[in-house]
C-alpha cells in the first residue's frame, strides 16, 4: 500500500447564522494515497466542494472547521491559519478550479502567473523558474509552450486553459491535487482528454488528487476509490468498481440508477423521489430516510452505524449487501 | 491598434470641430461686441470701420473658415475687454490653473486609490467604515462650500494657510510656478484640497465597488490556492483588474478637474483661466468665452484619447491584431 498523504478525520465544518448553525460537512473521514485519485461525488449542496475547500484552507466566511483533523503527511493541518497555511498552499497541495475561463487572471500571461506561484515557493532564480515553467507547461501538453509562454490567457482554448490551471496547480510540485469539478465546463471530448492527463500526472508523479465531482462517469473513468457524500455526510466510501456495481448504500444504488448510460437501452431513467434536504432542515437520524425506500423506523431515530467489509464502509442500517456491522 | 488610434484621433477631431462652431456662434447670437467696445460717443463710422477690423462683416462660413483656420493657430483675436490677443492672456493665466489642476489630480488619484484599496481589503474594520462616512461628505458637500468652510477653519480662525491668491510666484520663461516657493506650495494646499476633494472621494469609492467584486473572481480564488502572498494577491492581482474600469471615470474625471476649477478659483480668487472665464462673462468678452471654451474641450477630448490609448497598455485583450502565440 502507497504512502498515506491525506487523512481526514472526522471533518466537521459549521457555518454559523443567526437560525442557528449549519453544518455543511459532518463527520467525514477518508485517506488519500500516493499515486491514488479519491472522487468525491454528491449533488449540489452535498457538501463536497465544502470538503476540499477545508483542506486547502479556503473556507469563506463564516464557515469553519468545527472538529476533527486533517494530516497532510506528517503535519496536522486543519488549525493552521495565515502565513504557515499560505505557506503549504499551492507548495503541498495544488488546486484547480472548476471554470479555466475565469480562473486565470486575465491580465497576466500565463508565464507571469507560473513564474510567480515557482518563485514564491521554491529556491530558484528567475531564468530557472522561467524554464520550469515551461516544461510544467510540455507536461500538461501545450504544444509549443516555449513560444506559448508569454500569451495572455484569452488567446487559449478553454481545454488549453484548463491545462494550465493543471500546470499552474503542479507547478510547485504538490504532494495533493484537489480537482474541483475540473472538467464541469469544458467540451466532453475535452473533459476526456483532461481526466487522462490527471490520471496520467497522477501515476507518473504519486500525487495524491482528490477529484470532486457530480458527474458518476469522470468518476468511473478517473477514479480509484470514491466516497458518496449525502448532505454533508459520507454515505459510502469504497474501491470505484465495487461501488458502481454493487453498491451498499441505498443512495448510492439511486445514484446509479439515475445516472444514463449509453449502453443501456431507451428505458425511462429511475429518480429518487424528492430532492435532498436543505441544511437547515436535516432530518432526525439518517438523513436520507425521507427518500429511502427501505427505510425502517430505527433509520428514523438516531445516527446509521458504519460498517465496514474490507475495503469499502458504507453508514446505513441496511446496506444492500452484507457488510460487517460496527458500532454506531 | 493604428486604425484604432486613427478613427479614434479622426473622432476627437469631429467633436472639437462641433465645439468650434458653438463657440463661433457666440459670436454671432450673444450681443453686439462692438457696442460694448465703442461706448457712448461712437459714430456710424466707427462701428463700421471696427466691424471690418474684426472681420463681423463677412458672409457666416467665410468668418466660420476664418475663426478654425485662427484657433488651429491659437489666435482667438483680441479680448473685447482688455483689448489684448486672447492667446497672450490664456497663455499667462494657463499655469496657475494647470499646476492647481494636477495637484488636485494627483491627490484625487493617489489617496482615492490608496483608501479604495484600504477599504475595500478591510471591509469590515472600524478604520474603514469611518473612511466610507466621512467619504459621503465629499460627495455631498458643495465645492465652494468646503472652499468656505476650509478657509475658515485654517485661514481664519487657525491663520496657518493664506485664504485666497497663489502666493509668490516664480517666473521660469514665461512659466510662473507656485512649486518654488513656500508661500507658493501653502497657497497650493486648501484650493487643490477644496477642487480634489470631490474625484478623491468618486474615485475612492469607485476602487472599492471595483476591487470588492474583484476580489470575488475565480482568479483570485485560484491566486490564493496558489499560495501567493496577500500583497501580491491585493496589488499584483486584484488592483490591476481593478483598474481598468476605473480609468474611464478618473480620466473623465480629471478633465472635469480643469472644467470646474471655475468655482475654486472664484472662491480662491485663484488667478487662472477659470476666473478669467467668469470675469469674461461678466463682461461679454466673447473672444475669451470662445476660447476658454475650445481650451477645455481640446482638454476633455485629448484625455479620453489618453484614456482608450491607457486601456491597451494595461488590457492585453484589446490588443486585437496580436494573433494567438508569439513572444512580446
Amino acid at each position: 500500500m502507497a504512502k498515506t498523504v491525506l487523512s481526514v478525520r472526522d471533518l466537521v465544518v459549521e457555518i454559523p447564522t443567526r437560525w442557528g448553525v449549519l453544518r455543511p460537512v459532518d463527520r467525514v473521514s477518508y485517506d488519500i494515497a500516493a499515486g491514488e485519485i479519491l472522487g468525491v461525488v454528491g449533488e449540489s449542496g452535498a457538501g463536497k466542494s465544502m470538503t476540499g475547500n477545508a483542506v486547502i484552507g479556503l473556507l469563506d466566511r463564516p464557515a469553519q472547521i468545527a472538529g476533527g483533523e486533517i494530516w497532510l503527511g506528517d503535519t496536522r493541518i486543519d488549525s493552521l491559519r495565515g502565513e504557515p497555511m499560505r505557506k503549504l498552499r499551492g507548495r503541498r497541495i495544488g488546486m484547480i478550479f472548476q471554470d479555466p475561463l475565469t480562473s486565470l487572471n486575465p491580465l497576466l500571461t500565463i508565464g507571469d502567473q507560473l513564474t510567480e506561484t515557482i518563485l514564491e515557493h521554491l529556491p530558484v532564480t528567475t531564468a530557472e523558474a522561467r524554464a520550469r515553467a515551461i516544461a510544467g507547461l510540455e507536461e500538461v501538453g501545450i504544444p509549443a509552450a516555449r513560444d506559448r509562454i508569454d500569451s495572455y490567457p484569452h488567446e487559449f482554448s478553454g481545454g488549453m486553459r484548463q491545462r494550465v490551471v493543471i500546470a499552474l496547480a503542479l507547478c510547485a510540485e504538490p504532494e495533493l491535487i484537489i480537482a474541483d469539478e475540473p472538467t464541469t465546463a469544458l467540451d466532453v471530448s475535452v473533459q476526456a482528454q483532461i481526466i487522462s492527463l490527471l490520471k496520467r500526472l497522477c501515476r507518473e508523479r504519486g500525487v495524491a488528487v482528490m477529484l470532486v465531482t457530480h458527474d458518476m462517469g469522470v468518476i468511473a473513468e478517473a477514479a480509484d476509490r470514491v466516497a458518496v457524500m449525502y448532505a454533508g455526510r459520507l454515505a459510502e466510501l469504497g474501491p470505484v468498481r465495487e461501488v458502481l456495481t454493487r453498491a451498499a448504500h441505498p443512495y448510492t444504488a439511486g445514484l446509479m440508477a439515475s445516472t444514463p448510460l449509453a449502453s443501456q437501452g431507451r428505458e425511462r431513467l429511475r429518480q429518487i423521489p424528492g430532492s435532498m434536504p436543505r441544511l437547515g432542515q436535516l432530518p432526525e437520524g439518517c438523513a436520507f430516510h425521507p427518500r429511502c425506500e427501505i427505510a425502517q423506523d430505527r433509520c428514523r431515530l438516531g445516527p446509521s452505524p458504519h460498517i465496514e467489509d474490507g475495503s469499502g464502509r458504507a453508514s446505513c442500517w441496511y446496506p444492500l449487501h452484507n457488510m460487517e456491522k460496527e458500532d454506531a | 491598434m493604428l486604425a484604432y488610434v486613427i478613427r479614434r484621433v479622426f473622432q476627437s477631431a469631429i467633436v472639437l470641430l462641433i465645439v468650434g462652431l458653438v463657440a463661433f456662434a457666440m459670436f454671432r447670437f450673444v450681443g453686439d461686441p462692438v457696442d460694448n467696445m465703442l461706448g457712448q460717443e461712437r459714430t456710424q463710422a466707427d462701428i463700421e470701420r471696427l466691424r471690418d477690423r474684426l472681420g463681423l462683416d463677412l458672409p457666416f462660413p467665410v468668418q466660420y473658415w476664418r475663426f478654425l483656420q485662427e484657433a488651429a493657430q491659437g489666435n482667438f483675436g483680441l479680448s473685447y475687454r482688455q483689448g489684448r490677443p486672447v492667446s497672450d492672456i490664456l497663455i499667462e493665466r494657463a499655469p496657475a490653473t494647470l499646476e492647481l489642476a494636477a495637484v488636485s489630480g494627483v491627490l484625487a488619484l493617489f489617496v482615492g486609490i490608496g483608501l479604495g484599496v484600504f477599504t475595500a481589503i478591510r471591509r469590515r474594520g472600524t478604520a474603514a467604515n469611518l473612511i466610507m462616512t466621512v467619504s459621503l461628505i465629499g460627495v455631498s458637500l458643495p465645492t465652494f462650500l468646503i472652499g468656505i468652510l476650509l478657509i475658515y477653519l485654517f485661514s481664519v480662525e487657525l491663520g496657518w494657510l493664506p485664504s485666497f491668491g497663489r502666493g509668490e510666484v516664480v517666473d521660469l520663461g514665461g512659466w510662473t510656478t507656485g512649486f518654488l516657493t513656500i508661500s507658493g506650495l501653502k497657497a497650493l494646499i486648501l484650493p487643490s484640497i477644496t477642487l480634489g476633494l470631490y474625484q478623491m472621494t468618486l474615485i475612492m469609492r469607485l476602487v472599492r465597488t471595483e476591487m470588492l467584486e474583484v476580489l470575488r473572481q475565480d482568479y483570485i480564488r485560484f491566486a490564493r490556492a496558489r499560495g501567493l502572498r496577500e500583497r501580491s494577491v491585493n496589488f499584483r492581482h486584484a488592483l490591476k483588474n481593478t483598474l481598468v474600469p476605473v480609468i474611464t471615470i478618473t480620466g473623465l474625471q480629471l478633465g472635469s478637474i480643469i472644467a470646474f476649477a471655475i468655482i475654486t478659483e472664484t472662491v480662491f480668487q485663484w488667478p487662472g483661466v477659470g476666473l478669467l472665464f467668469i470675469n469674461a462673462i461678466q463682461f461679454v468678452d466673447i473672444p475669451v468665452m470662445a476660447a476658454y471654451l475650445m481650451l477645455i474641450s481640446v482638454m476633455f477630448v485629448g484625455i479620453n484619447l489618453i484614456v482608450d490609448l491607457l486601456y491597451f497598455a494595461i488590457d492585453p485583450r484589446l490588443r486585437v491584431d496580436r494573433t494567438g502565440g508569439g513572444g512580446k
